[in-house]
């Protein structure tokens, strides 16, 4: 049990836990001491040297051991000579700091003076003016003018590209080494570095491309100066003009916090629209970060980018037509008597849109299918994270135990909190079929043989190895399962030996234990919770459609051999963004409100149910999906809420696992460490703070006794044959993406990896090959890697490739002839 | 002084090889001591004899070994070869001319701390000397004095070098570990201390190489011996690097307690005819300068009667400024030393090296106008007592001392 | 494998020897020191070599090379450098004058790189040989020599010979 400590700090008495920096029991009291380089989620460095104060410590008499008193005997201080720093020293009992004295406002006026001497006077320009650290602290501690010869300042770079998405100001840096640290100690991408000494003393980037980190966007929250700005958000507003408002990211299941900021402006025709994305503290599910995807990769909701208005086909051309008549034209089809109805919905649609959709479809006598590629989301509502685990407590005891996942593409925060919970010292073990970035925090690594997972997760448990002597001593077992490599049935052969492996060590459901499912989208889990399931097979269930309504999800666009399956549906109606290919095939096409349009509830892959509301108006007509399920529910005497907070009431009652929650219980939140917010934003960054709520975990639903594994079809792995393995990256090809330009260098092209010796042994080398899957052709780019495994060809999901499971492949060099072929 | 006991060279030149060294009676003290087992007892020794870090803070040899905790492992021993203070230049004639007396000394020092491995950190100029010292080090292997299970015991000790590449900086005892490790030659927060957290995260003894010359001759002829030289707080013999305008620059072995005026005039040759002396900076470019008085000249140079003069000894890198010299002038390459070399982590230090050299380059007629002077000394004050290391401390005190003593230097 | 990891494997080898197990990022400056010697400077092929040797980032190799003086990562200025001192201490016996009268005789000024790109001419800090001034130390033909109580004379006469050897080199 770590000590309390007593200490007085201004004439205030503190208690502090031991081991505490002075900066930070300071902040918890409500002190500020303003600082620079010291940030509360890294290591302390004293570099910049602003947290100097005045401590002072009891005296103790070098012969007795015995503190020395005065006369009225209270303890007698020794202050030093010399000022400390607030951020590298810890409390101690008895201690007396003074961060207002004379001294110290004099070394703090000091320091601010020496930073201004070579920073630019930019503020009416700069990007970070109105939420400068620099700007406020040198206003409320520092010098009003400058002693510095202006013309001794030095001139340098101001534009620097470091890599596309961050921009460097070097005049404006303060060498203050947050954005280093952060990059080396948080995120393990240490890309970014300082060069030369000194005054010359300036950040670089030398890998290709610049600053290749996808947590890149967070040190220009961190940033205390307008030195690293965003090239998504550069000179697009001022804060001052920006409004914020609380919503959830949805491109992976982790369900990050973030905040809208947005603006009413004049080249957007008075229109409110989105200026930028920020972290939203929630220390249970991101902490305060985000990564670049969902920082950067909001332009998908962009109003230039949607299908403007409802659309009909009429002699095959997609006609605008309104509202009332594109809904007329569904309802009127789903009357007609025998039509076999399928709703097929994507995990990007909240709790509310799935439960109106599937309340529709089967009030309509229709079947209503997820739209995945995992299964087995029923096994993680019997042994998923109990109420009392949460990520940031695990620590040594802990065992961590990663599957079929390559975290740091498919839920990059996720892997932040693996990577951060083994420096804790919890037992990470990863077992996957290549090489992926969390094997450097890992205990054990297993690399199996793609094909061979089950073997490889049931053998776990056998024998005496350090791994199975792992797991049987563990605490509290995490499983995250991902669906690297696998198609839905090895998917669910694999969570159900995850499942097992819960059970038969004991500690399903116990503290700091639980399944994870890592899936594509951000509400999947929310399905799975309400009984969704994902079609046997997809081809099969849209030619078994006589209406097939597409909510959320691009099948066409994923799987190019689906085109015969949609062309033989007699109707199809799709509620979406923006235009896909599957959209273009559609017979009614309504468009949707996005989410930062909306509001609505999104379950994460830890149960996590979380709220969020909108940030702007949608266009006028667009509607959520839930009202549209609502309205065409109408016209089919089908009685269906509008309002987000009544249907998350009637899920309760259809669900028993929601029946405890309300969007009152959700918006519960309590202080959270470290402080942001306003006040803070020297001290924590520019991350907003939570006020609508950090949401609350589903309970699990029964204890588990014994799962069942369904077997997969165990693959008959043959060498000389190439198998084509299908993989999750984190900047793909989907319609939620392809619209952020900014990201387009680090997007996936039609792109295949395999390993030179493969390459070599079948006679292609890295450039334009042409891909055989089944029946299937397609020319894409062959990029060769060391680290994918000999024998398969890596195939990234949502590439526009059409992989569902490892399949035989075959790969030759393109020539002029068979550089366009498609299907054969 | 009658016999060498560190510049032993300069009689017996032959003592830079191996086999000269041995027949000098080399490495009998080094096998001494392993087969008697008692590092501890080397510790003792050496702390009785008083002798203290020769780089520059003076601090006690034997109570840093001393420090080491015996519970966490290995220790490890690095010899700072980093010499980059101006005016000194000691270390490299011990390193070029009696490389295994130091070498003695470091092997030594590695037993009583109980490292197998120990480091000698060479500033990157000194390209030759680390190749000299390698080639010393192979021989040492060659002839099973490094090695495993030496002399029969189980102690095993082996060296190499590693060089920088230029930063004065990295002669900071915190940074040069940083610099060993791979990283940019910054300086660490303390504590912890070396002792504790050092190279690799492990207690390390940190010793300069002159200090390591002196190890084995004290063990050898034991610590009473060795205060029969120096004075009883400053005790033993000191190399004193003699600069600037005497007629003979050179390093000068000497008891500590010799007086100024000895080494400049006696040793130094003294100064060009119609010169006198004007400024002492004892410590190199990190002095608080000396006003050439005849009571600072006649004062002995020890640590504490240094002290005594408001200054200090350091590395006694003793630059002579004779009275054809500005001390304006002198400052401005003090300053812009301490500019070139700052490492850049600390605020104070980088931007006010930065900010003091370019109001040294507003001079008119060599002089400053009474707002430069005025301004210069503010951000002089402002820098002090706020640095992360002793460098941007030691960058002002050449200037203020300087200015106070010599104001007509610098006032127009 | 690169050209630099074939070549150099052996020494490479001795190089990480020297360092305990897990501490291979020691070797980053003895590996920059290994290519620079060779080439008189440091290529971005070289610094990716070292980053993979060493399984650190490029970043982190180049922020290296940044820090310390003795390393260079610009082509240009590769042949020999002359660095001289004109500290304190060399100052106060003739240094800045000599290098004045250097520059002059080469007909260059400090910082500046010969029109052959043979020589170039540098100010450096403190090389301790503070009793030998005025003095320079050549960086070049892989290795850092020392030519200590110098005149311009033969300073100028030294740098003329070391044009004819590259020359020659050359040819």
């Amino acid at each position: 049990m770590p000590k309390q400590i007593s200490l007085i700090i201004d004439n205030q008495p503190i208690k502090s836990l031991e081991n505490t920096m002075i900066v930070d029991a300071a902040k918890r009291a409500g002190i500020d001491i303003p600082v620079f380089c010291y940030h509360p989620k890294m290591k302390s460095v004293g570099m910049c040297r602003l947290c100097l104060v005045e401590i002072g410590r009891p005296v103790i008499d070098r012969a007795t051991g015995m503190p020395v008193c005065e006369q009225d005997g209270s303890p007698k201080i020794g202050f030093g000579t010399k000022l400390e720093t607030a951020c590298t020293t810890p409390v101690s009992e008895g201690m007396v700091v003074r961060t207002t004295s004379e001294k110290a406002s004099a070394a703090r006026k000091e320091i601010l003076e020496f930073l201004l001497t070579s920073h630019p006077l930019d503020c009416p320009i700069c990007d970070k003016g109105g939420e400068c650290p620099l700007q406020n602290l040198t206003m409320r501690y520092g010098p009003a003018k400058s002693r510095f010869r202006l013309d001794d300042k030095k001139h340098l770079a101001k534009n620097v590209p470091l890599g596309e998405l961050i921009y460097l100001d070097r005049e404006r840096c303060i060498q203050c080494g947050r954005c280093v640290r952060f990059q080396s100690e948080v995120a393990g991408d240490p890309v970014i570095g300082f060069d030369q000494r000194g005054r010359s003393t300036q950040i670089i980037t030398c890998s290709e491309p610049g600053f290749d980190s996808i947590f890149s966007g967070n040190t220009t929250d961190i940033c205390p100066v307008g030195a690293l700005t965003s090239a998504d958000f550069r000179f697009g507003a001022r804060p001052w003009e920006l409004k914020s408002r609380e919503s959830l990211c949805t491109h992976c299941p982790v369900g990050c916090n973030i905040s809208i900021d947005i603006r009413r402006e004049a080249k957007s025709d008075g229109e409110v629209v989105v200026k930028r994305i920020l972290p939203r503290q929630n220390e249970a599910v991101n902490g305060i970060w985000i990564c670049d995807k969902g920082r950067f990769g909001h332009h998908f909701a962009d109003p230039h980018n949607r299908i403007p208005r409802p659309l009909v086909r009429k002699s095959n051309k997609l006609t605008p037509v309104s509202l009332e008549t594109a809904l007329d034209m569904i309802a009127k089809r789903l009357r007609r008597k025998g039509t076999r109805l399928v709703t097929l919905v994507g995990g990007r649609l909240s709790n509310e849109d799935l439960f109106n959709l599937k309340q529709l479809t089967q009030k309509a006598h229709g079947r209503a299918y997820l739209y995945g590629n995992m299964v087995g989301g029923e096994l993680t509502c019997q042994v998923g994270l109990g109420l009392d685990t949460s990520l940031e407590d695990l620590k040594a005891g802990n065992v961590i135990l990663v599957i079929a996942s390559d975290l740091h593409e498919e839920a990059p925060l996720y892997w932040l909190r693996v990577k951060q919970a083994a420096e804790r010292g919890a037992t990470l073990i990863v077992l996957n079929g290549r090489e992926t970035r969390l094997d450097n925090f890992a205990t054990h690594v297993i690399h199996y043989r793609y094909g061979e997972e089950i073997h490889a997760i049931t053998s776990i448990l056998k024998g005496n190895d350090p791994v199975a002597r792992t797991i049987k001593k563990a605490q509290g077992l995490v499983i995250f399962a991902g669906g690297d490599g696998l198609g839905p049935q090895t998917s669910g052969a694999v969570m159900s030996s995850a499942a097992q492996l819960l059970v038969s060590t004991g500690l399903a459901g116990k503290p700091g234990s639980g399944l994870v499912a890592v899936w594509k989208s951000a509400n999947t889990q929310g399905a799975w919770e309400m009984g969704y399931q994902i079609p046997g097979n997809l081809d099969k269930t849209i030619r078994n459609a006589d209406a097939l309504i597409i909510a959320g999800a691009d099948p066409l666009g994923d799987f190019p051999d689906l085109m015969d399956a949609f062309q033989s549906v007699k109707f199809l109606a799709v509620l979406e963004l923006s235009m896909t290919p599957t959209v273009d095939l559609a017979d009614v096409v309504i468009p949707v409100a996005a989410f930062t349009e909306r509001s609505g509830s999104f379950t994460s892959a830890e149960r996590r149910v979380q709220v969020f509301k909108p940030a702007v108006n949608p266009r006028l007509g667009v509607l959520p999906d839930h009202v549209l399920a609502a309205k065409l529910g109408k016209r089919l005497g089908i009685q269906l809420f509008e309002n987000t907070p009544e249907i998350f009431t009637e899920i309760g009652k259809a669900h028993t696992v929601f029946k405890d929650m309300t969007y009152g219980s959700l918006s519960r939140f309590t202080d959270q460490w470290p402080v942001v917010g306003d006040r803070s934003k020297y001290f924590s960054g520019t991350v907003t703070a939570n006020g609508l709520g950090v949401g609350a975990r589903l309970p699990l639903t029964s204890s588990a006794k014994k799962i069942f594994i369904k077997s997969g079809t165990p693959l008959k792995y043959s060498s000389r044959k190439l198998w084509a393995v299908p993989i999750s990256r984190l900047y793909d090809c989907g319609n939620t993406i392809r619209y952020s330009q900014l990201l387009e260098k680090r997007m996936i092209q039609y792109e295949v990896r395999l390993h030179p010796n493969t390459a070599a042994a079948l006679g292609i080398q890295a450039g334009a090959v042409v891909l055989s899957l089944g029946k299937h052709n397609q020319p894409v780019a062959c990029i060769l890697e060391e680290t994918v495994p000999e024998g398969f060809v890596l195939i990234p999901r949502s590439a526009g490739i059409p992989i569902y499971k490892i399949s035989e492949a075959k790969l030759i060099m393109a020539s002029g002839e068979n550089q366009n072929m498609k299907d054969g | 002084m009658s016999d060498y006991l560190l510049l032993r060279h300069r009689q017996h030149p032959e003592i830079d090889t191996l086999e000269g060294y041995l027949k000098l009676g080399g490495f009998k003290t080094f096998k001494k001591i392993v087969d008697g087992k008692d590092p501890a007892g080397v510790i003792e020794e050496v702390k009785k004899s008083g002798l203290r870090g020769r780089g520059g803070a003076g601090f006690p040899t034997g109570v840093k070994w001393s420090f080491l905790p015996n519970d966490i492992t290995p220790h490890y021993v690095v010899a700072n070869a980093d010499e980059s203070e101006p005016g000194t230049f000691k270390d490299r004639e011990i390193m070029e001319k009696n490389p295994f007396q130091f070498l003695e000394g470091l092997m030594i020092a590695c037993f009583a701390v109980k490292a197998s491995l120990g480091y000698v950190y060479l500033r990157g100029e000194f390209w030759q000397v680390a190749g000299n010292l390698e080639e010393c080090i192979n021989k040492l292997r060659k002839q099973g004095i490094l090695g495993k299970d030496l002399f029969g015991s189980s102690f095993a000790l082996d060296l190499h070098t590693h060089l920088g590449a230029g930063a004065y900086i990295c002669g900071e005892e915190s940074a040069l570990l940083e610099s060993m490790e791979g990283r940019l030659g910054q300086p660490r927060l303390r504590p912890p201390y070396p002792a504790v957290f050092g190279l690799f995260g492990k207690p390390t003894v940190i010793n300069n190489v002159e200090t390591l010359t002196n190890v084995p001759l004290i063990v050898e002829k034991g610590a009473e011996w060795y205060r029969k030289y120096g004075t009883e707080k400053s005790p033993g013999i000191k190399i004193f690097s003699l600069s600037g305008n005497v007629n003979k620059p050179g390093n000068y072995e000497l008891p500590l307690g010799t007086t100024f005026q000895e080494l400049i005039f006696t040793h130094g040759g003294g100064l060009k005819p119609g010169r006198k002396a004007k400024a002492i900076l004892p410590g190199g470019a990190s002095s608080i300068v000396i006003k050439a008085t005849p009571k600072a000249l006649d004062t002995p140079m020890d640590y504490e009667s240094v002290a005594g003069l408001g200054s200090a000894l350091g590395s006694a890198s003793v630059i002579v400024v004779d009275d054809s010299v500005s001390m304006l002038w002198v400052t401005k390459k003090i300053i812009h030393f301490f500019q070139h070399e700052s490492c850049g982590k600390c605020t104070p230090c980088r931007e006010g090296t930065y900010w003091m050299d370019q109001i040294l380059h507003h001079t008119k007629n060599n002089k400053l106008s009474i707002q430069d002077l005025e301004l210069i000394r503010s951000v002089a004050e402002q820098i002090r007592n706020k640095c992360l290391c002793p460098l941007g401390e030691f960058s002002i005190m050449a200037l203020v001392s300087s200015m106070e003593q010599f104001p007509e230097d610098f006032r127009s | 494998m690169t050209d630099f990891l074939k070549m150099h494997h052996s020494e490479i080898k001795r190089i990480l020897a020297k360092y305990p197990n897990g501490q291979e990022r020691s070797a980053v400056m003895p590996l920059l020191h290994l290519v620079q010697a060779e080439k008189g400077y440091i290529s971005r092929h070289d610094i990716d070599a070292i980053a993979g040797v060493l399984n650190i980032t490029s970043t982190e190799v180049v922020s290296i090379i940044g820090f310390y003086t003795l390393y260079h990562s610009e082509k240009e200025k590769a042949c020999y450098r002359i660095q001289v001192c004109t500290d304190l201490a060399c100052a106060l016996q003739g240094a800045d004058q000599f290098l004045a009268e250097l520059c002059k005789k080469v007909g260059i000024m400090p910082g500046e790189t010969t029109p052959d790109g043979l020589i170039t001419i540098e100010e450096v800090t403190c090389l301790a040989g503070c009793d030998r001034a005025p003095l320079f130390q050549v960086q070049g033909d892989g290795t850092i020599r020392y030519h200590e109580n110098q005149t311009p004379e033969n300073a100028a006469g030294l740098i003329n010979q070391l044009r004819i050897n590259a020359r020659k080199g050359g040819e």
